[in-house]
């Protein structure tokens, strides 16, 4: 008899113990929403933040815009820290998911550049709704191997001499945005759908595959199978620096697409003080050195923390040139409608193609 | 006791009941809700998530009839099924003849685990594999040429045919199985008689054998037909930029667009059109049976 009554009593225990730990540690935990193997999920930064703060983080991750954003609407208050692209903090804001930062609690916020910072996408009422993490650019990657001397124009991915040796994104927009650069449009404001679209027909028989992830891209230059693609900045120096692949980046004399990342707080977060504290630990310039050095990544929008790269690194020297700042057009918020009609466009130029 | 058990036989469904309930719960819980919560979603305008408006609407199935693309598409899915179940055939039946009235003991074992095998692994396991042997500088592509005395370049990968063999192999153990157990079941007296009446071997083999192994046959073709036809993996790794397939779209709608309802019209139209097409082909089948 006696023995049942005790396990009775030691399980009441330990539930009840193990109820107050998680309590306990929910009050610890920042909870991060990001791209997978983007940064804020590296083992040796997870490590360092732990360290210094006493903070735990718990990483999770999304594969799409829209997954993210159905994340945060179906799970209130489970995140302390959402990675959003500039371009979606417009509607994250405007449906009451992310709230105003207190940026006075971030230490590197000052070394942030102007134009960033100062972003109207990011910036609401006098609200800052968006801290700029990292931007880069949709432009092109080489395969080393095909070519003598690497490429200036857009116009390369059209030259026959690449036919059946060319990768494009499955991405209904950013295919559209490239066919309005090769087109000479803005790819904010495309006025020539039918241009557009006349590009992108001619390229379809280029094209081996379509690429879903940066896996996807490195394992086709690995086993040698294309020549040029489109590829993002952080992805190319990734392949390069960790992956040792020959892999160039090409930032073609037409222009390329930039993007701006930036890290919010969704409302009802339950350690807005963990947040902040991972926030400007992913600003600061030694996090940025490390990853650049380590892993490869797109460029930060700290200024201290581009200027710590050595002088003739990628991120620092081409990117940062003002020749380059000319070229390249960030990209604005996209409207249910315009995704809705690109999806249909992509999806009419994947299936006349067989 | 010979009374007990007949009144227990005859009591039939009662006693039954507590057997049966765990497998009705679980195809309530397991099937119904979730599909009925699809049919639900693909009357919808938007998922209800907090702070976004719905109504009801037909405008996710009359999508499918205003745009020709996915008519193509459904097209291009159901040959891709019929391809694929005809290659099926060609390769399963043979091996599961010969697995049935053949081979007998040890070798049929051992044959039999080769055909189930590819059950045993995973699905992308397998895809992947198949890209390795596939692709130019691939496995197949140096094979042939360390063994032909002239170049040939064989590069299958991202292409229709890629997607044929990676599906054929994923589901030919299908038709071996069902093939089998309708041949096996064949009484041996009766080819047997048909030859001592004078019937050459392949007038044994269309009036007897293929007859009376029809079942199985219609069995397998309607397991491979179905799955393949919204197939979305394989097209998707192994068919490059041909890999566009009904299926490939549904999952663009789920995952990458987050368009839910739409992504569910499009699912149950296909549901539609392939009960359909077993319902019409269900009595010249049975008449050929």
């Amino acid at each position: 008899m006696r023995m049942p009554r005790l396990t009775a009593f030691l399980t009441a225990t330990a539930v009840f113990v193990s109820a107050f730990t998680l309590a306990a540690q929910a009050a610890e935990e920042v909870h991060v929403l990001n791209w997978k193997g983007y940064g804020a999920d590296e083992p040796w930064a997870v490590a360092n933040f732990e360290k210094a703060t006493g903070f735990k983080v718990v990483n999770d991750f999304f594969n799409s815009e829209q997954e993210m954003l159905t994340k945060i609407r179906t799970n209130p208050g489970l995140y302390d820290v959402v990675m959003i692209n500039a371009a979606f903090n417009d509607q994250a804001m405007a449906g009451k998911l992310i709230q105003p930062i207190d940026v006075s609690k971030l230490s590197n916020y000052a070394d942030i550049a102007k134009d960033k910072a100062g972003s109207p996408m990011l910036n609401h009422d006098g609200k800052v709704y968006g801290v700029p993490w990292v931007w880069g650019l949709t432009a092109l990657a080489i395969n080393d191997k095909s070519f003598d001397k690497p490429p200036t124009s857009i116009a390369e991915m059209w030259d026959p001499a690449h036919k059946g040796r060319v990768i494009i994104r499955d991405d209904a927009v950013e295919a559209v945005q490239f066919g309005a650069i090769a087109s000479g449009q803005n790819i904010n404001d495309i006025k020539d759908m039918d241009a557009v679209k006349a590009k992108l027909t001619s390229l379809m028989p280029q094209v081996k595959t379509f690429w879903s992830s940066e896996n996807d891209w490195n394992q086709m230059v690995a086993s040698n199978q294309i020549d040029i693609g489109t590829y993002w900045s952080g992805s190319a120096d990734r392949a390069k620096t960790h992956f040792k692949l020959p892999v160039s980046l090409v930032i073609p004399q037409e222009g390329a697409v930039a993007w701006l990342d930036a890290f919010s707080i969704p409302v009802g977060s339950k350690n807005v003080a963990g947040a902040e504290a991972f926030i400007n630990y992913m600003i600061d310039p030694k996090f940025y050195v490390e990853w650049v050095t380590k892993v490869g990544a797109p460029v930060s929008a700290n200024t201290k923390a581009v200027d710590a790269l050595p002088e003739d690194a990628f991120n620092r020297k081409v990117m940062g040139s003002p020749d380059v700042a000319k070229r390249i057009q960030f990209q604005a918020p996209v409207t249910d409608a315009q995704r809705e009609k690109y999806l249909a466009l992509w999806q009419e130029l994947k299936v006349n193609v067989k | 006791m010979a009374d007990q058990l007949a009144i227990g036989s005859r009591r039939g469904l009662r006693p039954a009941l507590p057997l049966l309930l765990p497998a009705y719960l679980w195809l309530t819980v397991a099937i119904f809700l979730p599909l009925s919560a699809m049919v639900f979603f693909s009357f919808m305008t938007d998922l209800p998530l907090a702070g976004k408006e719905w109504s009801f609407t037909l405008g996710n199935y009359a999508a499918f009839f205003s745009q020709s693309l996915y008519s193509t598409l459904l097209f291009a899915s159901l040959r891709l099924g019929l391809e694929v179940t005809l290659w099926c055939v060609v390769i399963g039946y043979p091996a599961a003849y010969v697995l049935a009235k053949v081979l007998k003991g040890r070798s049929r074992e051992a044959i039999f685990l080769l055909v189930i095998l590819p059950f045993w692994s995973n699905g992308l396991v397998r895809i992947f594999s198949w890209a390795m042997v596939l692709r130019e500088g691939g496995i197949l592509d140096t094979a042939l040429n360390a063994v032909l005395p002239f170049k040939i370049n064989i590069d299958l990968m991202y292409s229709y045919p890629a997607v044929i063999i990676g599906l054929v192999h994923s589901y030919v153990p299908y038709m071996v199985l069902t093939c089998y157990l309708t041949l096996q079941a064949i009484d041996d007296s009766l080819i047997e008689a048909g030859r001592s009446l004078g019937a050459s071997r392949r007038q044994v083999l269309w009036r007897v054998i293929i007859p009376l192994s029809m079942p199985g046959l219609i069995a397998g073709a309607a397991l491979i037909f179905v799955p393949v036809v919204g197939s979305f993996m394989e097209p998707r790794i192994l068919g490059g930029r041909t890999g566009t397939f009904y299926g490939t779209v549904i999952e663009d709608q789920f995952v990458a667009v987050f368009n839910w309802p739409l992504g569910a019209a499009l699912s149950f139209i296909l549901l539609a059109v392939v009960l359909i097409i077993l319902a019409l082909a269900a009595p010249v089948l049975r008449r050929a049976g």
